[in-house]
């Protein structure tokens, strides 16, 4: 991956911000980035008081808070380009402008939290752990960004990242080497994931160009990458590596989303827009 | 001594004081908070300041903390404080002190990661013995497990090792 974009030669963030391809690719990889965590982050914190047991809840939270963190951190990175508040960006926009696979605004199960919510955990956990083995990756690559301030951000990202995956993983293998019903929900939780994963590892219509300004490893590259870390997970599990994975709903980094965004974003925005000028 | 390298301890001093507001014992310096202190013109200070973790929900209140201590120096105008992600925080920048103030509290200092066993040790800080177990590698805050010791019997919180090997 090139680590220089301007002509070959060495230049600043403001030069490269001047290049007009180069900050629009970039917007609008940083936009996949922001909304996928932000939206994950929201439907993990769902779950609160809801989890498993207690020592879950307090995990969970605590990976919830910093994964809205580094939301937060992407939203910043577009404030300063000029995109409007992080607030704003975060609680604001549209369903149709959005940028997050479409898998991340999937609800967590039937009902809602106030109202009979039959969240299925099979499903969060593995939701999460492939999300964050990607993610993982994601951000092993963004360390290398030509944009200095993203490479910076993965950084410091990724080492909290290790602290994510560490626990995913727990519950995953556990409950795949489980017996009876607890395999049988991962499994099928499994195939629910795995049909819209490919919408998460898609870079959207611009995805070449991000890797001709040298923002990210190449889509195919990276997807080859996130491949061979995935085969391992099934082998540790002794299940058969599902094969390509697909996106039946549509790919959210065109815009395409469903009803569980619209849903979702109603009642995440309704204290802010009841009040945007307030202050925290 | 310059005038300004008087003011300049003086800050230093200042951010002594400025504990973190959920362990009342060790300071932002401590911690290895402070990157850079700088004067500027009219005696306006600028700190820049590294978060120890993205999500941290503290950020805020030190930084307001920061400011309102710095502001007590009379000579001092105004005070900015930017936080920055390069480089970023690890937890080998707890100094020794910050280490001796996290067990004072009660909280096991991050310790050592080894990356070949990708594994660490953690020492209770009541009692000094390594006979641990992890009990939550997520507590009260992002940045601590909970665990306890089979040695002397108490529960007790260990900041997580945040290390670049990761």
């Amino acid at each position: 991956m090139k680590r220089k974009s301007c002509h070959g030669e060495e230049c600043s963030v403001e030069q490269q911000i001047e290049n007009k391809e180069f900050k629009q690719v970039l917007i609008e990889l940083l936009y996949q980035l922001a909304d996928d965590d932000f939206i994950l982050a929201y439907r993990g914190s769902e779950w609160l008081g809801l989890a498993p047991h207690i020592e879950e809840d307090i995990a969970y939270a605590s990976i919830n808070q910093a994964t809205m963190g580094h939301a937060v951190m992407y939203y910043e990175l577009l404030e300063s380009l000029g995109e409007g508040t992080a607030d704003e960006l975060a609680h604001s926009r549209k369903a149709e402008s959005r940028k997050n696979a479409i898998l991340l605004e999937m609800a967590n199960g039937t009902g809602t939290y106030l109202n009979q919510p039959k969240y299925d955990w099979a499903f969060t956990v593995v939701r999460h752990y492939f999300y964050d083995i990607y993610k993982k990756l994601k951000l092993e690559s963004l360390k290398q960004s030509s944009f200095e301030p993203l490479a910076h951000a993965a950084t410091k990202m990724k080492m909290e990242q290790y602290y994510h995956i560490m626990h995913w993983k727990v519950w995953f293998n556990q409950l795949c080497l489980s017996s009876g019903e607890g395999k049988t929900r991962m499994r099928a939780a499994i195939q629910k994931v795995w049909n819209e994963f490919s919408g998460v590892l898609s870079y959207g219509p611009n995805g070449k160009l991000m890797f001709d300004n040298g923002l990210i490893d190449a889509e195919q590259t990276f997807k080859k990458q996130w491949e061979t870390e995935m085969k391992k997970v099934f082998e540790e599990i002794s299940m058969p590596y599902p094969g390509e994975p697909k996106s039946k709903k549509g790919n959210g980094r065109e815009g395409f989303h469903t009803e569980d965004l619209q849903d979702a974003l109603a009642t995440l925005s309704e204290v802010y827009t009841f009040d945007p000028q307030a202050t925290w | 001594m310059t005038l300004n390298n008087e003011l300049l301890i003086r800050v230093e001093k200042c951010l002594e004081n400025v504990k973190d507001p959920e362990i009342p014992s060790v300071s932002v310096v401590d911690l290895g908070m402070i990157e850079e202190i700088k004067i500027l013109d009219f005696n306006k200070i600028h700190i820049k300041a590294l978060p120890t973790f993205l999500g941290c929900p503290a950020l805020e209140i030190i930084r307001k903390n920061i400011t309102e201590a710095i502001l007590q120096i009379s000579e001092v105008t105004s005070v900015e404080v930017e936080f920055i992600y390069h480089p970023p925080w690890t937890s080998d920048r707890i100094s020794e002190d910050g280490k001796e103030r996290l067990k004072q509290f009660g909280i096991a200092p991050p310790p050592v990661f080894n990356d070949e066993i990708q594994e660490w040790k953690v020492e209770c800080p009541y009692c000094g013995s390594y006979y641990t177990t992890m009990e939550n590698l997520f507590g009260p805050t992002a940045c601590r497990s909970i665990l306890y010791c089979k040695a002397c019997k108490n529960p007790f919180e260990a900041m997580k090792p945040i290390s670049n090997l990761m």
